[in-house]
């Protein structure tokens, strides 16, 4: 599929009638994220504490650093344990765990799946790359700060970190998700503007709508 | 049967039990998994704080009303389920709704989940749920035909249609459960209860590594929930269902517990130790020896 595909035109239906098609409207939903307030004080702490004694991690790992996760699942480490899971859809996931380096290509599908996951959602960043490039700061496809695309909890730093150091992150996020300070969704949904404005600075082919859902 | 109203809030009662139960079989059986694999595991309560967690998810996003109704027509199936399979044979608490003919209801409200499951992913729009859900259909519908002559079969042998008095037929000693009387139409059906399990051999419907994660892909937050609570209930529903058609029902809880977890057992030891089929491997494999069982199961009654 070229990015033409992806222009407003007008086709005949198989009786002969003209219609118009707008595949960006047709293909994706296009309204803009809403800030969704925490409930009252008691149901919020029981549903933090939900929140993050399950941790959905979307399997989508982004560099060389997804080679770090997969030990967790293993019996040495085992993370099941502490109640974290991989899910395969970004729709069920509650966490993003940006694993390395993000190359410009990938930035895009990283936010194409970042925001189909549901709020409340926590992001990762793992590695000295998502921090300030790492050893790729002077490569021509990468970026540097992460958290000038997405809005980041924790970042694991080291290149690359050990699965136990990855563990230990999770359980800062534990924490943070408790005390009630893990709104990256909703930061992301205040600081829309300046988000897309960054994003749309490096990704130069901007072939979709400006929010995926 | 006369109807009293009491008898609704005894069937909530043996809803919220089978719905515990059905949570806790989920998380000890996922921990004595990673305990064989030399693994900690989960917690055993790890299913309740998943759903709490996706039932407080703040945000929901639609694709239509089929999209919403498909959760609702599945949870809807195993409810249905547990309201027309009396528990507890004997008991006024526990009886449900059983009456004249429940078989036949119990057969329709197992197919009726996938069916609205169907509706509900199709509209998702997700190619992924579109696989799930024919793989899903194709797979029941083979598994259904054994299933459906076996119940037929012991229907002929007990000259009734009631689940109660089926298992009231049983009373009165292990030789006269359904396991020895009627043994083939018992081995047509355990063997179409292997499809209906989600469990490998049989799981290429959600097909974890394959297709993830076939028909809930698009499902999220609540309405994933619904099809968790489902899920944790209609396994448990269908347990207590194949115990009381073949394995003499229960008088008492205990008597329940342990003879549905071997039931369970059953579709988890098998689960281990055979691979996956493909879908068409499966339609085939139920053709074959399952159907002519359940087809030997009619004919020597």
């Amino acid at each position: 599929m070229s990015k033409s595909d992806l222009d407003k035109r007008t086709v005949l239906s198989p009786e002969g009638e003209e219609i118009e098609i707008d595949p960006l409207k047709d293909y994706f939903a296009d309204a803009r994220p809403k800030v969704h307030r925490p409930a009252s004080k008691v149901i919020e702490r029981i549903a933090n504490w939900a929140r993050s004694e399950s941790l959905w991690i979307l399997g989508f790992g982004t560099g060389c650093g997804a080679i770090e996760t997969r030990p967790l699942m293993t019996p040495k480490f085992d993370a099941y344990r502490y109640g974290i899971q991989w899910r395969a859809t970004p729709r069920q996931a509650s966490v993003f765990v940006i694993s390395g380096y993000l190359s410009v290509k990938t930035l895009k599908r990283v936010i194409r799946s970042y925001e189909q996951m549901q709020n409340p959602k926590y992001v990762v960043a793992l590695g000295s790359c998502t921090i300030n490039g790492g050893m790729y700061w002077d490569s021509y496809n990468t970026i540097n700060r992460l958290d000038y695309y997405l809005p980041v909890d924790v970042y694991i730093a080291g290149c690359m970190p050990r699965p136990e150091a990855l563990l230990a992150g999770f359980q800062r996020l534990k924490k943070i998700i408790k005390e009630g300070r893990g709104e990256g969704a909703n930061e992301y949904a205040e600081k829309f503007d300046w988000y897309k404005a960054n994003q749309k600075k490096v990704v130069t082919d901007w072939d979709m709508p400006d929010y995926n859902w | 049967m006369e109807f009293k109203p009491i008898q609704i809030l005894y069937a909530l009662l043996s809803l919220f039990i089978v719905f515990n139960y059905g949570m806790l079989l989920q998380g000890f059986v996922r921990k004595i998994g990673a305990r064989v694999g030399r693994r900690y595991g989960i917690r055993f309560y790890q299913p309740y704080i998943d759903l709490i967690k996706n039932y407080t998810k703040r945000s929901t996003i639609t694709h239509g009303i089929m999209y919403y109704l498909g959760p609702v027509f599945r949870l809807t199936g195993g409810i249905g389920l547990i309201m027309f399979t009396p528990l507890i044979f004997g008991s006024d608490i526990f009886g449900n709704f059983s009456f004249s003919g429940d078989v036949i209801l119990i057969l329709y409200f197992m197919f009726f989940g996938t069916l609205g499951m169907a509706l509900g992913a199709a509209e998702g729009g997700h190619p992924y749920s579109a696989i799930g859900v024919t793989r899903g259909l194709a797979q029941t519908t083979a598994f259904e035909l054994p299933l459906a002559l076996a119940i037929l079969s012991i229907a002929i042998q007990y000259q009734t249609l009631s689940v109660s008095e089926i298992v009231a037929a049983q009373q009165g000693g292990i030789m006269n459960w359904t396991l020895f009387t009627n043994p083939v139409a018992t081995a047509a059906a355990m063997l179409a209860f292997l499809g209906s399990m989600m469990r490998s051999p049989f799981d290429v419907v959600l097909a974890p590594q394959e297709v993830p994660i076939g028909p809930p892909t698009e499902y999220h937050s609540s309405l994933l929930g619904i099809l968790q609570t489902n899920r944790a209930i209609f396994p448990a529903a269908k347990l207590v269902l194949f115990m009381n058609l073949f394995f003499g029902g229960a008088t008492s809880w205990w008597e329940l517990v342990i003879k549905t977890f071997f039931i369970y057992m059953w579709s988890v030891f098998v689960g281990v130790v055979y691979p996956r089929y493909r879908v068409d491997q499966s339609i085939r494999w139920f053709l074959r020896i399952p159907l002519i069982l359940g087809i030997l199961a009619i004919l020597l009654m």
